[in-house]
């Protein structure tokens, strides 16, 4: 059953579609050794770094590893704060 | 002559590395290629059972690289495919009575001598998996379409990267297309986007594996059979022929063609 319908009619999703969306999430972590939790500690210290250095909303960091075929990246997207007049 | 060294491997256990050694050696030899097998599972040797000729066996592996016995002395001759041999296994022994090197340098002896040499694996990491890989021109990882057989298959494919023996071309056996319909088991596509390399080989599940192991005649001799075509086909694709893949081969059903019609053509 495509999902789509599977949802129409509220029931689970195939089994195989289950499968396969814990197989992606299991090899990413597998390829690379790094666990969500070091991802996480990774993520704080690299927010550490680059606030020393510029200003930079912490919220929306968003650290990701992406695939392409079977190379994995580690994409930052940090976005910057607008430049504000100092001494408020 | 100089032979491609072709080594059958897994993450996973009995997802059919020796059937599909097998019956991929038993497919060139009918071509009238000059095949020899050899199989690594040392301690659980099993090619030769298979292949229906463990009556015939004096020497093996360890022999050979022992120096027990010549490299002649230890290849086995079928005899309704004159032009396939086999090492076997030693039953008495284990990984360790093997290194890499010695494998390395037993298949640059029979390269001279044979087309294809394939090399049956033991499953796993470890070092009868180093053993198999170091001679090989080509690695096959066979998996079958089940969620620990796949994460299992990403493992082994990152070792033969790692070990510079890659890209590993992948086969997905024991495929069930009324269970892929029914949306119960990874379709073929999903298996080779996870796991990104490239597919040589889709062999569906089929009793006739079972029948033609007790038989100990490989399938590949069966016209009929689809796991024979399947394999037939693998045989063809390594030599560099463009073979299309088994229809029952796609899994896509009617409602998984439906939804991928409204969703191209819908939104
Ligand atoms: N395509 C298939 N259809 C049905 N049974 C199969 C198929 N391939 C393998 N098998 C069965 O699965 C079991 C394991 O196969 P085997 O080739 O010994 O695996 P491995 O060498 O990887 O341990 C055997 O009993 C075999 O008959
Ligand atoms: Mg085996």
């Amino acid at each position: 059953m495509p999902d789509w319908l599977n949802r129409l009619l509220g029931r689970k999703p195939d089994s195989a579609v289950q499968a396969k969306e814990r197989l992606q999430l299991v090899l990413v972590h597998d390829r690379t050794d790094l666990s969500p939790a070091k991802l996480a500690e990774l993520k704080d210290e690299i927010i550490e770094a680059i606030s020393r250095h510029i200003e930079i909303d912490p919220q929306a960091v968003q650290i990701e590893i992406s695939q392409e075929g079977r190379e994995q990246r580690l994409i930052a997207d940090i976005p910057l704060r607008p430049r504000r007049r100092r001494g408020r | 002559m100089s032979a491609t060294v072709v080594t059958i491997t897994s993450g996973k256990g009995g997802v059919g590395k020796t059937t599909a050694t097998a019956n991929v050696a038993a497919a060139l030899a009918a071509e009238g290629h000059k095949v020899v097998c050899i199989d690594a599972d040392i301690g659980l040797r099993n090619l030769d059972v298979i292949l229906g000729l463990e009556n015939r066996i004096v020497y093996d592996l360890v022999d050979v690289i022992e120096g027990r016995c010549r490299l002649r002395q230890a290849m086995i001759r079928d005899k309704r495919l004159p032009t396939l041999h086999l090492i076997p296994a030693a039953q008495t022994r284990d990984k360790s009575a093997v290194s890499p090197s010695d494998m390395v340098r037993l298949c640059n002896e029979l390269r001279h001598e044979a087309d294809w040499i394939l090399l049956d694996s033991p499953a796993g990491i470890e070092r009868g998996f180093r053993n198999a890989i170091a001679p090989a021109d080509i690695v096959l990882v066979i998996t079958n379409p089940e969620i620990s057989a796949v994460r299992d298959a990403d493992r082994i494919i990152g070792l033969i990267e790692a070990e510079e023996k890659g890209p590993a071309r992948l086969v997905v056996n024991r495929l069930k297309p009324e269970m892929v319909r029914r949306g119960d088991m990874l379709a073929i596509e999903d298996v080779v986007e996870l796991l990104a390399v490239d597919l040589i080989g889709v062999v569906p599940d089929d009793e006739q594996v079972v029948v033609s192991a007790n038989r100990g005649l490989p399938i590949v001799l069966d016209g009929k059979s689809r796991a024979g075509q399947a394999f037939r086909n693998i045989a063809r694709r390594l030599q560099g022929e463009t073979v299309p893949f088994l229809d029952l081969e796609s899994g896509a059903g009617f409602f998984e063609r439906l939804s991928r019609f409204l969703r191209s053509g819908g939104n």
